[in-house]
């Protein structure tokens, strides 16, 4: 277990500049998500402060998912969880930048801050499905 | 199980009379493992101490050769139990200087203890339109429950402001006390600042209004003097585990009066005297509050950390940690963009901080890859972080068996995430 399994370098680049940072307005989903344990707040697209985990795995998360459609968005964000939370994980597609969250693992006290924004995403999803199905 | 305090006094103590802490690390087994290949620097005792082979042994002993339930059985070890269950109140009662030791109650810990004050005596005590006064830096185990008294009852919860420095100011004290105050909550020492709050002047203060007070000695019970008489506070609140006892064990002080008139708060055996399907009379005093089997085995360990406090000597373990926390204060200074957070004079060993550009978890994370454990987060304090306009800090919390090598191991791994972080 290195620190630098953790802080990649890709890691570091997004915490000190996160990409598409700020509220959007109005927004077609919003979602909150709250890490009681270490107190970051992240909103999406995407807003708050996190640490660097939470904040780069969010940054990673708005390039990513950009341009897709909802239904491979929540593959996307499933095989995220399952990179983050299983010990022996094979993605089904390239990840692509998203696999410098892979060494967050090895930190099992940080799985949380780095999976908070693909749960957050996942909620603001069914939130707008609910919506859509409810017309 | 007791050392005799002689024989300690040169055990423990250079001839100076400053404490030993080599000699003192010594006692804790568990400081001697490794942490991610390196030697461990335990700097969050104010979460949870660590316990020394005296209290482990005293546990194990119990468990070896006198555990049978208590309050029941005529047989020999039931008696055992019983008489070591009892000594081990007595040696609370002395510890804290209490009157009787129907005045000492066991319980989980500080948390249940503050949530049987609120539930039993607030019950009783605030009604419609009255207010319970806490203070801004109150941990969460000190608000959530006079919030729920306060809702219930239809009363309000106050939060006194603070200090720039992050204390309790007793005239702003004063001014938040009224005719519909019923209830005063503080902690003796904030968990996150640690600020020694002034409670013998503000207990005065609050008795004056004729109101009682409650104190969260969580932070306070292994480092400062604790004379509930002296003191004058109306219960007292503590666990075991921040004072080198196991977890599962605290203790509620209440002063005799007031236990007497509270109704029962949790039922079962033990806490009765008398039960008929028509109804049921309750035990004396403290037992009317300790239903169901109590914690033997952890109030036995409780007994045995307060002898080895007594061993050791207090005022020695306090005047080292805050010897500790001044090297730290002056070291943690050289760190580029680190932020004291709490500066009231006379603060206990507990420095919280921030370093620009750093969120707590991830000093936590690299500190703990140096073998170095601190606390980070909000501390079980979110009112206090919003407050302070912060999201979390960092903490670094200081007990009897910490050295001048452990502040030093902290200020090279707080270079270190300098170094990862830039």
């Amino acid at each position: 277990m290195e620190l630098s399994d953790l802080y990649r370098q890709v890691i570091l680049d997004h915490n000190k500049s996160p990409r598409n940072f700020g509220r959007l307005v109005p927004a077609d989903a919003e979602a909150d998500g709250y890490n009681p344990l270490c107190g970051d707040r992240l909103e999406l697209r995407f807003d708050g402060s996190g640490c660097a985990i939470s904040v780069a795995s969010a940054s990673l998360m708005s390039e990513a998912v950009a341009g897709h459609t909802r239904a491979e968005i929540e593959s996307l964000s499933q095989q995220v969880i399952q990179m983050l939370t299983q010990t022996s994980f094979t993605p089904k597609r390239d990840l692509g930048k998203l696999m410098a969250l892979a060494g967050v693992h090895e930190f099992p006290a940080r799985v949380k801050c780095a999976s908070l924004c693909w749960h957050t995403l996942l909620a603001a999803l069914a939130q707008a499905h609910a919506t859509v199905s409810t017309e | 199980m007791s050392l005799p305090a002689t024989t300690a006094r040169h055990e423990y103590l250079d001839g100076a009379g400053r404490l030993r802490a080599e000699r003192v690390r010594a006692d804790f087994p568990i400081l001697a493992r490794q942490i991610n290949g390196r030697p461990l620097t335990y700097l969050d005792s104010g979460a949870s101490a660590q316990q020394p082979t005296q209290v482990l042994e005293a546990v194990s002993y119990y468990a070896t050769h006198q555990h049978a339930n208590v309050h029941r059985g005529v047989h020999t070890l039931s008696q055992l139990a019983t008489s070591a269950f009892e000594g081990a109140r007595e040696s609370v009662r002395a510890y804290i200087n209490a009157r009787s030791t129907r005045e000492i109650i066991f319980v989980r810990g500080t948390t249940e203890a503050i949530n049987l004050v609120a539930a039993s005596y607030g019950r009783g005590a605030v009604g419609p339109g009255d207010e319970v006064l806490i203070s801004q830096l109150e941990h969460h185990a000190n608000i959530v429950p006079w919030q729920l008294l306060c809702a219930e009852r239809g009363a309000r919860l106050i939060a006194l402001p603070l200090t720039s420095e992050g204390q309790v100011d007793p005239e702003e004290f004063r001014r938040h006390l009224n005719a519909r105050t019923r209830m005063v909550a503080l902690a003796h020492v904030s968990n996150v600042l640690g600020t020694v709050l002034p409670v013998q002047e503000l207990i005065g203060i609050a008795h004056q209004h004729g109101v009682p007070v409650l104190l969260d000695g969580a932070q306070a019970i292994a480092h400062e003097a604790i004379d509930v008489q002296a003191l004058g506070c109306d219960f007292y609140a503590f666990s075991g585990h921040k004072m080198y006892a196991p977890t599962g064990i605290g203790v509620l002080y209440g002063r005799e009066a007031l236990l007497r008139a509270m109704p029962p708060w949790q039922t079962g055996g033990d806490m009765i005297l008398t039960v008929s399907i028509a109804g049921s009379t309750w035990n004396e005093l403290p037992y009317k509050f300790e239903a169901g089997t109590p914690n033997i085995s952890g109030a036995i360990g409780m007994a045995a950390a307060f002898d080895y406090i007594r061993a050791v000597g207090r005022a020695a373990i306090a005047a080292h940690e805050h010897e500790l926390a001044a090297h730290a204060n002056e070291l943690l200074q050289r760190i580029p963009g680190l932020k004291l957070i709490g500066t009231a004079p006379g603060k206990a060993a507990v420095i919280s901080f921030t370093l620009a550009g750093v969120h707590p978890h991830d000093i936590g994370t690299i500190l703990d890859h140096e073998g170095v454990a601190i606390r980070t987060g909000h501390h079980c304090a979110m009112p206090l972080m919003d407050y302070l306009g912060l999201p979390a800090t960092a903490r670094a919390s200081f007990a009897c068996y910490n050295t001048h090598a452990d502040v030093e191991a902290l200020e090279r791994a707080l270079q270190r995430v300098r170094e990862v972080f830039g």
